[in-house]
């Protein structure tokens, strides 16, 4: 039992007026319950203001493609495919990299490295995202123009690969969110890993592993949902980065399959055009697909957290699940 | 200095050299860090036979039993002197291959620490990893290493299974078959009852006495009945030495050195 | 064992060896790589920086292009404004909402409401930044400081209350108990004896909980707007913001606002650094950093 509801009983008991006691709960609970109130507040302001686009479009709202206000055409697809194509493109650069980190730092790195490596790694994040969106804008993109040409050239038959290097595009865009999603992933999987029992390591040595057999079985088993959590969690933060990639994605609205294509994501859209939006349709499109934005990030953090608490990494210590 | 003047003429002579020694220890002495674990230890253990090892808490004998399969190589700062016979190839020397050692020397913990996947993935770990059967060979390893560690019976339904789903005597059995089943020479059982029942501890002990026939066995255990009653020869460590060592019969009658005699009449530890 | 060459499975050995040697190779390389990126924006946003660093950086409004000289002193106040006013709407509830869930927080109630602060904190910035549009810029008829400060202290509310919650519960519970024995109240408890003990954490919660909204622009956006002028009344009117005024800045296409931007990112820089270093040095060995 808590301390809160034992100190609350026992006064009762004694018959004292636990009056300030009772205000303490309730008064911290206010506050507390603040949270629940702001994303339920969230969801119906969005879903209001986003009612005319909701009704006129209906579902077919995020699978059209035209963005035309002058015409009052709207539809979330091209900002959809671009949100999701960068993410995945920044998933694929950063898991790789994250996961090795996060096997060094667990397991490999001798004592004295550990905790300054890891500071470092976690002073990524720490980077506001406009700075990254300035050394994108540049530094990243002039240097990407001759590497996007050279790509062009050998392997300009790919889809992927197609297209005038511009240098802002979706490349540029994949390339940063991999940097800014990376120390979340690899903090997180660090940890999970760090938390694999001893005797595990153990058993699997004691019968003759070499380390990586060791990690590669029983603690990557051990570690699976943990490390599946970490990634998503880093999905989660790539799909609502606003401001580096707003800087080097190019921001038009289309759907191509090529890395060095200009693209728009929905946060992107949301912070160029909210500003000047003009009449209500305009505003409740943009504000539909903060809605999208909003109903995804809610539901990629939600799987993210489950898995995470399922292995015991969300929840404080002395908490009984 | 080792107290063993037991006289040997006591015992059966032909007993004797059908146990030929397998593990041979000459001078051990382990440090962890500044901090002395073991010093000097000298002692022999034999084929096929059970050595318990026993002694306080603290005395060095976990020390000792990690020492024979390199465990203690993962520790930060602990190094040893002197050398660890196995087959007459000193195992402390750096060039030897632990990997390859561990295969040879298999260990069976404290706890059960069955890994999180199935009892069939659990026994089929180690062959698998050092490659030593596939498909239905690896199938009929696994049934003999099951049966050879008196689980078979009551998994054999179960293979499939969460190695989580067994009780915690039948997955401390199922760490012993997954031992097993790498073919090892030498088996070390690090306290290997003490987290479980009565009822299991019997099947264990019992376990042990079958598996002496073809496997060496050395067991680290805080329990002296335990170790009166399965063990040949027993060693009795203090304070990281090797105070006596000899026959179990002999040594729990009629000890040599009046400390085990403090240790076994339970006047400390 | 030293193998004989002729066994069979010494090549298996072998290849298994290479193999781990490789994980070792490819961890070490995925390490720097992953650090990579750290020392070249660092090293660029330093050495570009450096260059608009003066005292009129500091001190001096922006000036039209193609005047020389000018500043972001309003930005940097601004930031300050924005920054403290969040602190005060968003870390009493974090810290109140925290010592709830460490108190009382066991419960289906509890549960609720620490995932639901997890799934908060995951909300993107600019989403939040349109929330508190809708919910006080435009019943206020513009953008002010205050929302501003609304939308940052919305984003400090998660990262307090987890941060307080996990510290309060490392207070050990014979403290506690001596002083409700000596017939304290709950509340004296955990205000007097609880609240000293977990202090040091807390200050670090709350630095931590500043650095990450120091930097972000994309809430600010839309609640305070940006302005080349100073404003000094939070009610009324845009707040520049140094976050902000890097974007537009980069934004633009003059050179001189490049320059300026570089600076500002600097300045933005070394603050939340420090924050950081700082925030980490307080909780050496003591806890995990909450995210």
């Amino acid at each position: 039992m808590s301390v809160g509801l034992r100190a609350e009983r026992s006064g009762r008991r004694l018959g004292r007026a636990n009056l300030s006691d009772r205000v303490f709960r309730w008064g911290t609970m206010l506050f507390a319950l603040a949270v629940i109130v702001v994303i339920v507040l969230l969801a119906y302001e969005l879903t209001r203001s986003a009612r005319p686009t909701l009704l006129h479009f209906g579902w077919a709202f995020p699978v059209r493609s035209v963005w035309d206000p002058v015409h009052h055409q709207f539809g979330a697809w091209p900002f959809l495919w671009g949100t999701l194509f960068s993410s995945l493109l920044a998933l694929l650069i950063a898991v790789p990299i994250s996961l090795g980190a996060a096997v060094f730092l667990a397991e490999l790195a001798p004592p004295w490295l550990r905790n300054p490596v890891s500071f470092l790694v976690e002073l990524l994040a720490a980077v506001p995202s406009v700075v990254y969106g300035l050394w994108g804008i540049f530094v990243l993109v002039p240097a990407l123009r001759p590497v996007e040409g050279w790509l062009g050239q050998r392997l300009g038959f790919l889809p992927l690969f197609q297209g005038p290097p511009y240098g802002l595009g979706m490349l540029a865009a994949g390339l940063i969110l991999a940097i800014m999603i990376l120390p979340i992933i690899t903090a997180v999987s660090r940890e999970v890993l760090l938390a694999v029992p001893r005797t595990q390591r153990e058993a699997a040595y004691a019968l003759g592993s070499t380390h990586w057999e060791a990690l590669r079985g029983p603690v990557f088993r051990y570690a699976r949902a943990g490390i599946i959590g970490a990634i998503i969690l880093g999905l989660g933060r790539a799909l609502g980065e606003t401001m580096a990639v707003t800087m080097v994605i190019g921001n038009t609205p289309t759907t191509s399959l090529s890395l060095f294509s200009p693209a728009y994501t929905m946060p992107s859209v949301l912070a160029n055009e909210f500003a000047e939006a003009t009449g209500n349709l305009h505003i409740s499109a943009l504000m539909e697909i903060a809605l999208l934005l909003f109903g995804v990030a809610v539901l990629i953090n939600a799987i993210a957290r489950l898995l995470l608490w399922s292995v015991g990494r969300g929840a404080p210590r002395g908490v009984r699940e | 200095m080792l107290r063993t003047a037991v006289p040997e003429a006591k015992v059966n002579p032909e007993a004797r050299t059908a146990h030929p020694p397998k593990i041979e220890v000459r001078g051990l002495s382990f440090y962890y860090g500044r901090f002395r674990a073991l010093q000097n230890v000298n002692l022999t253990v034999r084929e096929c036979q059970i050595t318990a090892l026993i002694g306080p808490s603290g005395c060095g004998k976990s020390t000792f039993l990690r020492t024979l399969n390199r465990m203690n190589d993962v520790i930060e700062g602990a190094h040893s002197e002197g050398a660890v016979l196995l087959d007459d190839v000193d195992i402390l020397r750096p060039e030897v291959d632990v990997v390859a050692l561990r295969r040879r020397v298999g260990m069976v913990f404290q706890r059960p620490n069955p890994f999180p996947m199935t009892v069939f993935d659990n026994v089929a770990y180690g062959p698998r990893i050092h490659g030593l059967a596939r498909g239905s060979d690896l199938e009929d390893l696994v049934e003999a290493s099951l049966r050879r560690a008196a689980l078979w019976e009551e998994v054999k339904h179960k293979l499939r299974h969460s190695a989580f789903d067994l009780s915690g005597g039948q997955q401390q059995r199922l760490c012993i078959a997954r031992v097993l089943a790498v073919e090892p020479e030498v088996v070390l059982m690090d306290e290997p009852a003490s987290a479980l029942d009565p009822i299991s501890t019997l099947r264990i002990e019992e376990l042990m006495q079958e598996l002496k026939e073809n496997y060496t066995i050395v067991i680290v255990t805080h329990n002296m009945q335990q170790a009166a009653r399965v063990s040949d020869e027993t060693g009795f460590f203090l304070n990281g030495e090797l105070i006596e060592f000899g026959l179990s019969t002999r040594v729990f009658t009629k000890p040599a050195d009046k400390r085990t005699e403090d240790y076994i009449t339970g006047r400390f530890g | 064992m030293t193998v004989p060459a002729t066994s069979p499975w010494n090549l298996r050995l072998v290849r298994r060896k290479a193999t781990n040697g490789l994980l070792w190779v490819g961890a070490v390389v995925a390490t720097a790589a992953a650090l990579l990126p750290l020392g070249m924006v660092l090293y660029y946003v330093a050495a570009q920086g450096l260059s608009s660093i003066s005292l009129s950086f500091f001190t001096q409004l922006p000036k039209p292009v193609g005047e020389a000289g000018g500043g972001m002193a309003n930005a940097l106040v601004g930031s300050l404004i924005l920054v403290g006013l969040a602190s005060l709407i968003g870390l009493p509830i974090g810290l109140l909402g925290g010592i709830y869930l460490a108190e009382f927080g066991n419960g289906r109630l509890g549960w609720a409401i620490r995932f639901t602060a997890d799934v908060l904190s995951g909300v993107p910035s600019i989403v939040i930044g349109m929330f508190v549009l809708a919910l006080v810029v435009i019943p206020m008829g513009g953008v002010s400081a205050v929302a501003g400060g609304c939308a940052l202290g919305l984003m400090m509310v998660p990262i307090a209350m987890r941060t307080t919650e996990e510290l309060v519960r490392m207070v050990p519970m014979s403290l506690r108990e001596g002083s409700l024995a000596l017939g304290a109240t709950h509340w004296r408890t955990v205000a007097k004896v609880v609240m000293q003990a977990a202090k040091g954490g807390v200050i670090t919660g709350v630095l931590l909980a500043i650095a990450r909204v120091a930097g972000e622009a994309a809430p600010i956006l839309f609640t305070a707007g940006s302005t080349q002028w100073w404003n000094m009344k939070v009610t009324e009117g845009p707040m520049s913001s140094l976050p902000v005024q890097i974007f537009l800045y980069a934004g633009s296409p003059f050179e001189e606002w490049h320059q300026q931007a570089w600076g500002g990112a600097l300045v933005l820089v070394t603050m939340v650094l420090i924050l950081s270093v700082a925030a980490r040095y307080a909780t050496r060995g003591r806890m995990r950093i909450v995210r």
